[in-house]
């Protein structure tokens, strides 16, 4: 049997402002805050604008206790202000910029300064150390590479605490397998989708991986279960944790498992969270479901103050026994608006009726069905009714129609989705209005 | 009058076809030749009819797609050879053909090809000139 990390041999990778007393990062925290909310209010329209309409000014706020004075942001602020108007450093001080997908057409842009690069080598290297990796090992990172978070977050945070980063990004399976046996990999970051995959396909190509030396996976951007976990911690032999983030916040590293395995840490020296009972707008009582809030306290690039990440979790009571101080959430469970995430990427039905809107001759009525077979990455097709002009005699017509709408798919969500022509009014309709969404994913949340 | 081909979308499910066919027969209209195109997850049947006019309301009633295009019927002398000299010409045209398919007519001696090429007004021309006897629509609907 490989020997597997434990909550033993990790706990000296935890750093100190993981392990603050309470009352010393409260203090921290109310500093900072009071800084970020000056910076936003003088540099970000959004802010001083929605302050003003309130009547709060960046005085009135002396510590997060006072955060519940201030009006939340969405990501329809983002969309107004696309694409660098939430920006609060100049051009030339930001270094990098990441979108994600936004609610409709504009994507949600996201801008970094130096130091705030630094940042999120700090959080993604600390959620790296709580799987106990070190300088001394082998990081495969397959999460993509591009304008999603994800695969430069996982690899600032290894470059940060001296690993080996292995930059093979999302894809080619079999090469990745090659690399893991050829290399030596200890330790992996991808989905969980795609950790099943590997551990699929591993198998196929005849891989012992109980004779490699990988030993953790981190694994997030995905909704998953912990069914899941144990089907990846037994297929690939490892210890498999689940890593959180937002682009709007940083991207990956806003919150993380320990190998305690009993909720993510929040790295509250940098992101403050509330959860909000989101008809109410009201904080939730300590321990009870409803969405996660954050405010940015150290980014100097883009300041979050009160996002609305429309994830609904639940703050998990009492201190970890890893001896982290920092706060647990619970696994995400949901999201309070429509938004879907196939494949790691986040899709609403809003790009999807905007992408049917712009092809003619297709009807408004649409069937989206995710299903995942064991083993497998996420199936989509998008199911399409014709409407009477558009059908041909011609089947290369048909199949025209087909690629077209496949194609803006693709350039809107940068994802592949089958399209399937169907007949009018043959999908079902709840009270006139269609069930748009069919998820036949076993999530298990 | 020209040639009226209707062509009907059908998902591939248990049952389509006989809706469809029951759905022309309960309007009195008669089905003079079908052909379909068909792919993994639908089909295109394309029909010639006695009625189209009555056949896209009857259509249109059960829940069908349905769109008219007109296509070429031509007639062919049942021999060997008989289709090559048609298909030639177009051929030396330069005129491609998207489909065809053929049927017997009441006579029982000529086959009808109806035909759908990517230039009918084109295809038209170059047959007529070379003495193919094109059938007109009162001819092809109302055997």
């Amino acid at each position: 049997m490989k020997t597997l990390p434990d909550l033993e041999s990790s706990r000296a990778l935890i750093s100190p402002a993981e392990a603050m007393p309470p009352d010393r990062l409260r203090t921290l925290q109310d500093e900072r805050l009071r800084a970020v909310v000056r910076r936003a209010y003088e540099t970000v329209e959004v802010y001083r604008r929605k302050w003003s309409e309130a009547g709060v000014s960046p005085e009135d706020i002396h510590g997060v206790e006072d955060l519940p004075r201030l009006p939340f942001i969405t990501k329809d602020d983002f969309r107004e202000a696309y694409p660098f108007g939430m920006f609060s450093a100049p051009l030339s001080e930001i270094v990098e910029i990441h979108a994600s997908s936004g609610t409709t057409g504009k994507p949600t842009v996201v801008g970094y300064t130096r130091a705030d690069i630094e940042i999120w080598g700090e959080v993604m290297g600390r959620t790296l150390a709580a799987g106990g990796v070190t300088s001394n090992d082998i990081v495969q990172n397959s999460y993509g590479y591009g304008l999603f978070t994800g695969g430069l977050g996982a690899h600032y945070g290894a470059a940060r605490i001296g690993a080996a980063v292995v930059p093979t990004s999302a894809g080619n399976t079999k090469r990745q397998l090659q690399v893991m046996e050829d290399f030596g990999t200890t330790a992996l970051c991808c989905t969980p989708s795609y950790a099943i995959v590997l551990g699929e396909t591993g198998r196929e190509m005849g891989i012992n991986f109980e004779a490699l030396p990988l030993r953790v996976g981190f694994h997030g951007a995905e909704p998953w279960s912990e069914s899941m976990r144990q089907e990846i911690e037994r297929s690939l032999c490892i210890r498999a944790l689940d890593i959180y983030g937002l682009s709007e916040v940083i991207g990956p590293g806003v919150a993380y498992e320990c190998l305690a395995q009993s909720g993510l840490h929040i790295a509250e020296d940098h992101f403050f969270p509330e959860i909000i009972n989101p008809t109410t707008l009201e904080h939730v009582l300590e321990g009870a479901h409803g969405e996660l809030v954050f405010t940015t306290l150290t980014k100097t690039g883009l300041p979050l103050i009160r996002y609305r990440t429309r994830d609904i979790t639940y703050f998990i009571p009492g201190q970890c026994k890893c001896g982290r101080t920092l706060r647990r959430m619970a696994k995400v469970s949901g999201r309070t608006d429509d938004m879907l995430i196939i494949r790691g990427v986040n899709v609403f039905p809003s790009q999807i009726e905007q992408v049917l809107g712009a092809v003619e001759g297709t009807e408004p009525h649409y069937q989206l069905v995710i299903d995942r077979q064991p083993g497998r990455l996420d199936e989509v097709e998008l199911w399409v009714e014709v409407s009477e002009d558009v059908i041909s005699d011609e089947v290369r017509r048909m199949e025209a129609l087909e690629m077209k709408i496949l194609k803006e798919l693709e350039s809107m969500l940068g994802l592949s989705i089958k399209v399937r022509l169907v007949e009018p009014k043959s999908i079902a309709r709840s009270e006139g209005k269609a069930k748009r969404i069919v998820d036949r994913r076993d999530l298990g949340i | 009058m020209k040639v009226s081909q209707i062509t009907v979308f059908l998902e591939n499910k248990k049952g389509r076809l006989a809706e469809v066919t029951e759905a022309l027969a309960s309007r009195g209209v008669n089905i003079r030749a079908a052909s379909i195109a068909d792919t993994i997850d639908y089909g295109l049947l394309r029909l010639i009819v006695s009625d189209p006019v009555q056949a896209r309301q009857a259509l249109a009633e059960a829940g069908f797609s349905a769109s008219e295009t007109e296509v070429l019927a031509v007639e062919v002398e049942d021999r060997p050879g008989g289709l090559a000299s048609i298909i030639r010409c177009l051929a030396d045209a330069g005129i491609n053909i998207e489909y065809l398919y053929a049927f017997v007519g009441k006579s029982g001696e000529k086959a009808i090809v109806v035909l759908r090429s990517e230039d009918t007004e084109r295809a038209r021309e170059v047959l007529q000139k070379n003495n193919v006897t094109l059938l007109t629509g009162e001819q092809v609907h109302r055997l």
